[in-house]
């Protein structure tokens, strides 16, 4: 009669090769989310503000959107420290483009100019997706999307951050009018329109992303330049 | 069978876990929870945040369980572990009140947690803070999941614990009257539920005096959701369909092909 002996193992492993478990990490993800919608005549860019590592909160406001120029914003997301630092790159490349051209550097150009700077930093990445958005020279409303090594798309319109998956498809829903039988994909939303849809994704991914509340910062820019709005949102 | 957990699959999920495949996490409840004891007995609180990761799986649950006509357990950890356990040792207190014909006492409950969550050496995920009424007094436990226990005047566990006891530590001290002990509970899980990311939404409260207990679910609600910008009820049709096929019930009921 045989009998087995029933001992613990380890788990099965190829033999020498070292499985590390504790590896530091230069990236640190700071959550929050963004957004952006693009018009006829305008293009809208909201970004909540609350900054966390883990469960903890660093800051309630601390703004992840900048002015770039009176046509342009840009949205950052992940890394808030490379979000900073990407964004001071990219000011300083517009100024010296104005330097060199006597004249500033239009949305499409500085889209470009983004994919590139991104790029350059292929083997150690700026951990940021961000959002480009602004109006273009034919006065229409246009957004870029990114991913961190500088892939850029042209968008109607995009979410990233940590409640992306959560507002996306609220907005491939209400702005794309996917999903919905007889509704002409080929319509683009008002001002109005698309600052409820921004807001309630807003609201909604508050509730049910941790990473996401405090306040939200909505930027509006249109021919007339860049009008920005704050509201509240939820803090627990 | 043997008894304790079984460790069959351990092999299995490496493997799966080297190809690509990740374990499903448990729903854990993130969470701030306290208990304190004042003049007339216990006060415990919760908050009623129930997250999956990052995501928040439900806004209100309820973390406060009941254990015995005079005794209820907050807990904190894994969500599934915190309600089995405390309902199986709910379900063996009553009836260890009709063998012995007396009221539970918390010490027996307290044991009977400790000595379950021992044996299973920390894989039950529960950290409970454990208050009642007995004969003997107002008592007030912590119960750790590898099965240690402290008895103390004021405790907080989870993960928004640090928050809620800078606040009992800063306002604590004996003979509280219970209003001022509510008030302190709400205080600390409100510290929790603005500073912790892991808990939110309300508080929920348990007053246990000698003979009665008040349970305030959401004693506070700070966290109410504002109304939407607009209604995104959908008309009629616009689901999209391939092709429609209408069934009345009877023929539904008497189906036998569900394929088409």
């Amino acid at each position: 009669m045989e009998y087995q002996m029933h001992t613990q193992q380890a788990p099965m492993q190829a033999p020498n090769q070292v499985h590390s478990h504790n590896h530091w990490s230069p990236y640190v993800d700071t959550g929050g989310t963004s957004l952006a919608i693009a018009g006829d005549d305008f293009v809208l860019v909201a970004s909540d503000t609350r900054q966390s590592d883990g469960f903890n909160i660093n800051t309630r406001y601390d703004s992840k959107a900048v002015e770039l120029s009176n046509k342009t914003v840009l949205a950052t997301s992940i890394c808030s420290a490379d979000g900073k630092r990407l964004t001071e790159v990219l000011e300083q490349k517009a100024q010296l483009y104005f330097h060199k051209h006597e004249k500033h550097i239009g949305t499409k150009a500085l889209a470009q100019l983004l994919s590139n700077t991104l790029y350059s930093r292929r083997m150690f990445p700026y951990y940021v997706f961000p959002i480009l958005a602004g109006i273009d020279s034919d006065g229409k409303g246009a957004a870029y999307s990114y991913d961190a090594l500088g892939n850029m798309q042209l968008v109607t319109y995009i979410a990233f951050g940590s409640a992306s998956a959560l507002v996306q498809p609220f907005l491939d829903n209400q702005v794309g009018f996917k999903n919905q039988r007889g509704a002409d994909s080929s319509r683009r939303l008002t001002r109005e329109q698309a600052m409820m849809v921004a807001i309630d994704a807003f609201t909604g991914a508050t509730e049910r992303d941790i990473y996401t509340g405090d306040h939200l910062e909505i930027y509006i820019v249109d021919a007339n330049g860049v009008h920005k709005e704050v509201r509240e949102l939820k803090r627990d | 069978p043997n008894s304790g957990f079984k460790f069959d699959n351990v092999k299995r999920n490496q493997l799966l876990n080297d190809k690509g495949f990740m374990v499903p996490t448990a729903t854990k409840t993130g969470t701030t929870i306290v208990g304190l004891l004042y003049k007339d007995g216990v006060v415990l609180g919760a908050d009623t945040r129930a997250t999956s990761g990052t995501i928040v799986a439900d806004k209100n649950c309820r973390k406060i369980h009941y254990m015995a006509p005079n005794m209820y357990c907050c807990g904190a950890g894994t969500a599934a572990d915190t309600d089995f356990t405390t309902e199986m040792i709910s379900s063996q207190l009553a009836l260890h009140s009709l063998n012995t014909g007396r009221e539970a006492r918390v010490v027996t409950a307290m044991t009977m947690l400790k000595q379950y969550l021992f044996r299973y050496q920390g894989h039950i995920g529960a950290a409970l803070i454990l208050g009642g009424y007995d004969v003997t007094g107002p008592h007030l436990f912590t119960i750790y999941p590898h099965g240690s226990t402290d008895k103390l005047p004021y405790v907080t566990m989870g993960s928004g614990s640090l928050a809620a006891m800078s606040v009992f530590e800063s306002q604590w001290r004996p003979g509280l009257s219970r209003d001022e002990a509510v008030e302190m509970v709400k205080d600390a899980i409100e510290s929790g539920i603005f500073n912790d990311l892991g808990s939110g939404s309300n508080v929920d409260v348990c007053v246990i005096t000698k003979g009665d207990v008040e349970y305030i679910r959401g004693y506070s609600q700070p966290n109410q959701r504002v109304a939407k910008e607009q209604s995104y009820r959908f008309p009629a049709g616009t689901t999209e369909f391939i092709a429609p096929k209408t069934r009345t019930p009877a023929e539904e009921a008497t189906a036998m092909d569900v394929s088409a």
